[in-house]
């Protein structure tokens, strides 16, 4: 039922676990559903994301996209990051069953919740 | 690669011994057992001798046996056909919350078209007591359908006593066997059961084919309607060879039932200790004792079911798991609810179910994988805090 790009992301997941000294962190869903994504994010003064990590409680699609997420926005401004969208994490994963295209969104508003909490924290600091 | 099948509650390998009696019937005994020629009496005499093996093992008459599809089927055409044929004596049924679907989804459609139906809640390990069956019996009371042995978490019911309350009572009782027929002894005549639905690819025999107990006494409209095949209780050519198969797995299974169950508790136990000495914060599901001697089913706290089968299967395991993301559905495992189970626990479940196959280097793989599996899973999880 899994792409070969799925399982591997499943089975080698990248950047997996904190980021040292992030500078802002997202976390969304529920365990009552059964997921949840927590991303975050090392962004530098240029507004780079250096470093991104996440921690995934969920099903094989779960992990798979929140690992492809974070390596699409690696190394992106936050702009560009922002425009990560549900559909092109599909896409590079070479699709994903129906029922598991909510965890592609969860991975989308992941990145989103990271981002808001750097843009909250910079706000805060002024 | 190891490979290592524990879903047997899923499904069994059919054995070499009952493919072997199986086989005259899927090439030369190709006649239709209801001809009057000899070809057809030669394929009759395969589910003469079925039909005494299928007896043998409840304890039955040979014309309280009535073949059919599949286990759903059987339990279909009790809840279907006691709804019918009793509704004028009343229109109540009773059964329990963690049934199959096939009993839960029926009870269901039989609510929507006029009858009242209780589902008894079950205690923690998933067993219902004599006394709230009792309790639950009402002047309109037609049918109480009470699972032998539950299909998730391996919790064997009362059934005796439930019996005994139901022929107490006067109420019709029905129980879904599936999980249960080949692996515990079954009497139903000691047991009060009036009737029993049975799959023989539960216990070793092919797919497509089950049975239904019914006592005499009792007569139901055939669910399906056609031809006078099993004297006019179901219709339809019978699948001869996968009847023949049902009926040498019922008598393979009861011949060695004894020694099958003293191996397999041995086996689970092994596994259970295992999984409990190996790996912190788990919860087994069920009962300790009281559950079939094939199943296991724990709770991993903090991660997710269908990664564990994921990894498990990577490394040639083959497992179940009742957490949403296997169900098909947004909630986890209706069964483990009903325990009481938090939905982050139940969608932490998994099931592993053992056969006749399975060996103690088997059991010691699954150990040390699911130790693995569960370490990597929960570096991953947000939950675990280690």
């Amino acid at each position: 039922m899994y792409t070969e790009k799925v399982l591997d992301h499943f089975s080698n997941p990248r950047n997996m676990g904190e980021v040292e000294g992030a500078n802002a962190v997202g976390t969304v869903g529920n365990a009552k559903c059964g997921d949840i994504m927590q991303i975050s994010l090392k962004i530098n003064d240029d507004g780079i994301i250096e470093d991104v990590g996440f921690k995934t409680f969920g099903c094989g699609a779960a992990i798979a996209t929140s690992s492809m997420a974070t390596e699409m926005i690696k190394g992106k401004s936050i702009d560009e990051a922002m425009k990560l969208s549900n559909a092109a994490v599909v896409e590079a994963l070479e699709g994903l069953p129906p029922a598991k295209i909510h965890c592609s969104v969860l991975a989308e508003e992941a990145v989103k919740a990271a981002l808001e909490d750097y843009h909250k924290r910079r706000e805060e600091a002024k | 690669m190891r490979k290592v099948y524990m879903d047997n509650a899923a499904t069994t390998s059919l054995a070499p011994e009952v493919l072997e009696q199986m086989m005259p019937y899927l090439t030369a005994t190709y006649g239709n057992p209801s001809s009057v020629h000899a070809f057809g009496r030669e394929a009759k005499t395969g589910l003469d001798k079925a039909r005494q093996q299928v007896a043998a093992a409840l304890n039955a008459e040979l014309d309280e046996i009535i073949f059919t599809g599949c286990g759903t089927e059987s339990d279909n055409t009790v809840l279907l056909g006691v709804a019918e044929k009793y509704k004028a004596k009343g229109n109540h049924i009773i059964t329990t919350n963690i049934e199959h679907h096939a009993i839960l989804h029926t009870a269901e459609y039989l609510e929507k078209h006029g009858c009242e139906v209780t589902y008894l809640p079950v205690d923690e390990f998933g067993r219902v007591s004599p006394e709230q069956v009792a309790a639950a019996i009402k002047e309109n009371t037609i049918l109480v359908s009470i699972m032998f042995a539950n299909n998730e978490v391996g919790t064997i019911m009362p059934i005796a006593e439930i019996g005994a309350v139901c022929k107490e009572k006067g109420v019709l009782f029905h129980t879904d066997a599936v999980q249960a027929v080949g692996h515990v002894p079954i009497d139903v005549k000691a047991m009060n059961i009036d009737m029993l639905s049975l799959s023989a690819h539960k216990f070793h025999g092919p797919k497509g084919v089950g049975a239904l107990y019914v006592r005499r006494g009792i007569r139901l409209p055939s669910f399906i309607m056609g031809g006078g095949q099993e004297k006019g209780r179901r219709a339809g050519t019978e699948n001869t060879a996968g009847i023949v198969g049902l009926g040498a797995a019922a008598e393979l299974s009861c011949v060695h039932m004894a020694e099958n169950a003293e191996r397999m508790t041995a086996l689970r136990n092994r596994l259970m200790e295992g999984i409990e000495r190996e790996i912190p914060y788990v919860k087994l599901n069920g009962h300790r004792t009281q559950r079939l001697p094939n199943n296991v089913n724990y709770s991993i706290r903090y991660i997710e079911g269908e990664s564990i089968l994921l990894m498990l299967d990577m490394n040639g395991i083959a497992a179940s798991s009742g957490s949403a993301c296997t169900s098909g559905s947004l909630d986890p495992s209706h069964v483990l609810l009903a325990l009481g189970l938090d939905h982050e626990t139940a969608h932490g479940s998994v099931r592993l179910t053992l056969g006749d196959e399975t060996t103690e280097e088997d059991i010691d793989y699954v150990i040390a994988v699911l130790k693995k599996t569960a370490e990597r899973l929960r570096e991953m999880s947000p939950l675990y805090k280690g």
